[in-house]
């Protein structure tokens, strides 16, 4: 078990910095949904007995990350009839190291930060705060409104990642809202993107600066 | 069963909404959903015993309610055990439901100030027939429902899903206006809060794992976590705080996480500013409290005050800096909102008797911003404007609106009698009892600055005559927009001279349940 987890969430680490270097727009929610996937197949692995519940969980957010949230921003790119290019503020090769040094370092402090008997490993902490950190990243380094969207998504991923430690303290019922919210979330936030398209013919958030002071 | 119903009024009143066909009947709905809301939020006010009187409480003016404060670290201890035995720290319903002390405080100021917004809602949306307002009204009854269901659960995780949802549900009443700026606005409050309330779940996460690392069994129930709160590991707790209060923070319009607020305030229809601003950011200042309390639970009180009032005062230092010279009075309105989240924040740091004084502080910040938000709505439905130059001599061109303007600035930055007079005193009294005698020197220049700031703005707003432009629009004072004004003033000048016992039985047993460990 603890194997397959491993390998799991050392794939989603390589998602997060392909995430990072790729130029492509398309190419980057294609990962994010490669990345939903891969997290929705953890919940059964890391629950004692496999029931209806932790099934669902893992059904939804495959469902939720993987297919229909990429969909919705695969249409929010199409309707923009712009340049599909992510455009960021500091060079992609700067942008992969940082996330690289990010992951390094959380990588470092494993040992510190697992408690001394835990059963899922040492890798779930890291992975965490290193899908936090490109989240972070690409929330503040790219101007346009699709690639934010995905950095939010790519932190939600973290925080998903860290809440498996928690998963017999956390409802169902809790669970199933974070993925509404994230779901009716990233649903207004592609309605937005598509008026700032028809009112500012452009997707480039930078533009979004007359309100000051 | 009552909270059930409580929760269940704004769904039913939503779904009504989206059935009702005609627009110009459809915002009724919003009056007769806040009624009886408001009557099901007295109804478990009065009967939940949260009535239960203080000795002496019920007093007026500022010497004698200083006397009681300084009386009261005698009288809590028994109080306080009383107030255990009814309650036991909230009623609990069931597993998910449950409405603690400070919940109360705030669930009577949201209700009675939507029952506010929504009259006047009626009438705005009657000047804007254009627009089809049928997303508008299940908004803002979603955004309601959100907001009770943060108020009233008790789960940690739960109260974060409700949190995000009232986010979600008032982002389209933002956007009412489909205007450009409007659309920025929205932009900018979609993600600024939504990032920085995923952190606060990533802080809920931290706490509750706080209790595996010393292995106890993790939960995200608030009564659980404050049982286990003293054995759980410090370091996972504070970093949890830490994220909770960036995060809630954030929603609530701590500086330097305010930056969607002046837009958000600024761009939004006057109600629906008045209810972010009176109702939202204090629900969000709940969720801070809720935190700091399970730290303060935990024995580390110290730590978070140290946090809340840095930021307390940096949001009060930010919030001067950018209203001196405001033109725009709604900006300017929302940068007071940021002030006075930093001086709720500096009551809940410095606690004692300032915790009171923060408690009863949500209540009069709460109205006095109702009040100054319609009453800034009705200008600018008056001048076709809510900038500077535009606006002038406000108080001659609308005698009741411009009136409550000038008195609710008065009231906002702390001039007797009204209501945030008391409520500013008693947390500078706090502060000096803490002996914390550079914060309050603070707190009495930043209050200063802001007042001479803001009275350069409202004075040329209100006083002189008024231009030509201002003229041609025949909008005037009527029931629906001068009546909900005028009925959030009078609620902060009861407040600043008598405040009814039931409501200082609230606000004491608020305080109460905070400092007293269990």
């Amino acid at each position: 078990m603890i194997m397959i987890l491993n390998a799991i969430l050392v794939l989603v680490i390589l998602i997060n910095l392909f995430a990072l270097g790729t130029s492509r727009m398309k190419a980057l929610i294609h990962a994010a949904a490669l990345q939903g996937v891969l997290l929705g197949l953890l919940p059964p692995l890391v629950v004692k007995d496999v029931g209806t519940l932790p099934l669902l969980m893992a059904v939804m957010t495959i469902l939720l990350k993987g297919i229909v949230i990429p969909n919705m921003l695969l249409k929010a790119l199409r309707d923009a009839q712009v340049k599909r290019e992510v455009e960021p503020l500091i060079g992609f090769m700067p942008s992969i190291l940082l996330g690289a040094v990010a992951t390094a370092v959380a990588l470092a402090l494993a040992g510190h930060l697992a408690p001394p008997h835990s059963p899922l490993g040492l890798l779930v902490i890291p992975t965490s705060i290193s899908m936090l950190c490109t989240g972070f990243l690409l929330l503040t380094t790219r101007v346009k409104a699709v690639t934010q969207v995905i950095g939010f998504l790519l932190l939600e991923n973290g925080i998903f990642v860290f809440g498996l430690l928690l998963l017999s303290a956390i409802p169902y019922l809790v669970e199933l809202g974070v993925l509404l919210d994230l779901f009716v979330g990233i649903f207004v936030i592609s309605i937005i993107i598509h008026h700032i398209n028809r009112a500012f013919a452009s997707q480039d958030t930078s533009r979004l600066s007359s309100l000051k002071g | 069963m009552d909270v059930l119903a409580l929760i269940l009024v704004c769904p039913v009143a939503a779904a009504l909404a989206a059935l009702i066909p005609s627009n110009r009947w459809r915002p009724w709905i919003l009056p007769a959903a806040a009624v009886v809301h408001l009557i099901l939020v007295a109804v478990i006010l009065l009967g939940g015993g949260a009535t239960a009187k203080v000795p002496g409480a019920p007093t007026t003016g500022s010497i004698s309610v200083a006397t009681t404060m300084a009386a009261l670290p005698h009288t809590g201890q028994s109080f306080a055990q009383k107030a255990a035995a009814h309650h036991s720290g909230g009623i609990i319903f069931s597993d998910w439901l449950g409405l603690d002390p400070p919940g109360r405080v705030v669930l009577l100021l949201a209700s009675v100030l939507f029952v506010a917004c929504a009259f006047y809602t009626v009438g705005y949306l009657r000047d804007h027939m254009d627009h089809l307002n049928r997303l508008f009204c299940v908004c803002f009854l979603a955004f309601l429902g959100a907001m009770t269901l943060v108020i009233c659960t008790n789960n940690l995780g739960l109260m974060w899903v409700a949190m995000e949802a009232t986010t979600l549900s008032s982002a389209p009443l933002i956007y009412f206006k489909h205007t450009k700026k409007s659309i920025e606005a929205t932009w900018k409050y979609l993600l600024l809060c939504s990032v920085g309330i995923a952190l606060a779940l990533l802080g809920s996460f931290f706490v509750a794992y706080a209790a595996i690392v010393h292995g106890l069994t993790p939960s995200l129930r608030i009564a659980d976590l404050l049982r286990q709160a003293p054995a759980m590991d410090k370091r996972w707790l504070e970093a949890g705080f830490v994220l909770l209060l960036v995060g809630y923070g954030t929603k609530m319009g701590l500086a330097p996480m305010h930056s969607w607020l002046p837009d958000a305030h600024g761009e939004s229809p006057s109600p629906v500013s008045a209810m972010f601003s009176g109702a939202l950011i204090s629900t969000a200042f709940l969720m801070v409290v809720r935190s700091q309390h399970i730290l303060h639970v935990a024995g580390d009180g110290a730590y978070a005050s140290r946090l809340l009032i840095l930021l307390g005062l940096l949001s009060m230092a930010f919030a001067a800096i950018f209203m001196v010279g405001q033109k725009d009075l709604k900006r300017m309105l929302a940068y007071s909102s940021v002030e006075h989240m930093g001086i709720l924040a500096l009551g809940l740091g410095i606690g004692g008797i300032a915790l009171l004084g923060a408690m009863l502080h949500v209540l009069t910040n709460g109205f006095t911003k109702g009040s100054l938000f319609l009453s800034v709505g009705n200008i600018d439905r008056a001048y076709g404007s809510k900038t500077i130059p535009e606006v002038r001599g406000a108080v001659r061109r609308l005698p009741l609106s411009g009136t409550v303007f000038l008195l609710g600035f008065l009231a906002i930055t702390g001039s007797p009698p009204f209501g945030p007079f008391i409520s500013e005193l008693i947390i500078l009294y706090g502060t000096f009892m803490a002996g914390h005698f550079l914060i309050a020197a603070a707190f009495l220049g930043l209050l200063l600055i802001i007042f001479i700031g803001m009275g350069r703005t409202v004075l040329t707003a209100t006083q002189g005559s008024v231009p030509a432009a201002g003229r041609r629009n025949h909008f005037r004072d009527g029931i629906l927009s001068g009546g909900p004004v005028l009925a959030c003033f009078l609620i902060v000048l009861l407040l600043g001279l008598y405040i009814p016992p039931p409501v200082w039985g609230l606000l004491h047993h608020a305080a109460h349940y905070l400092e007293v460990k269990p």
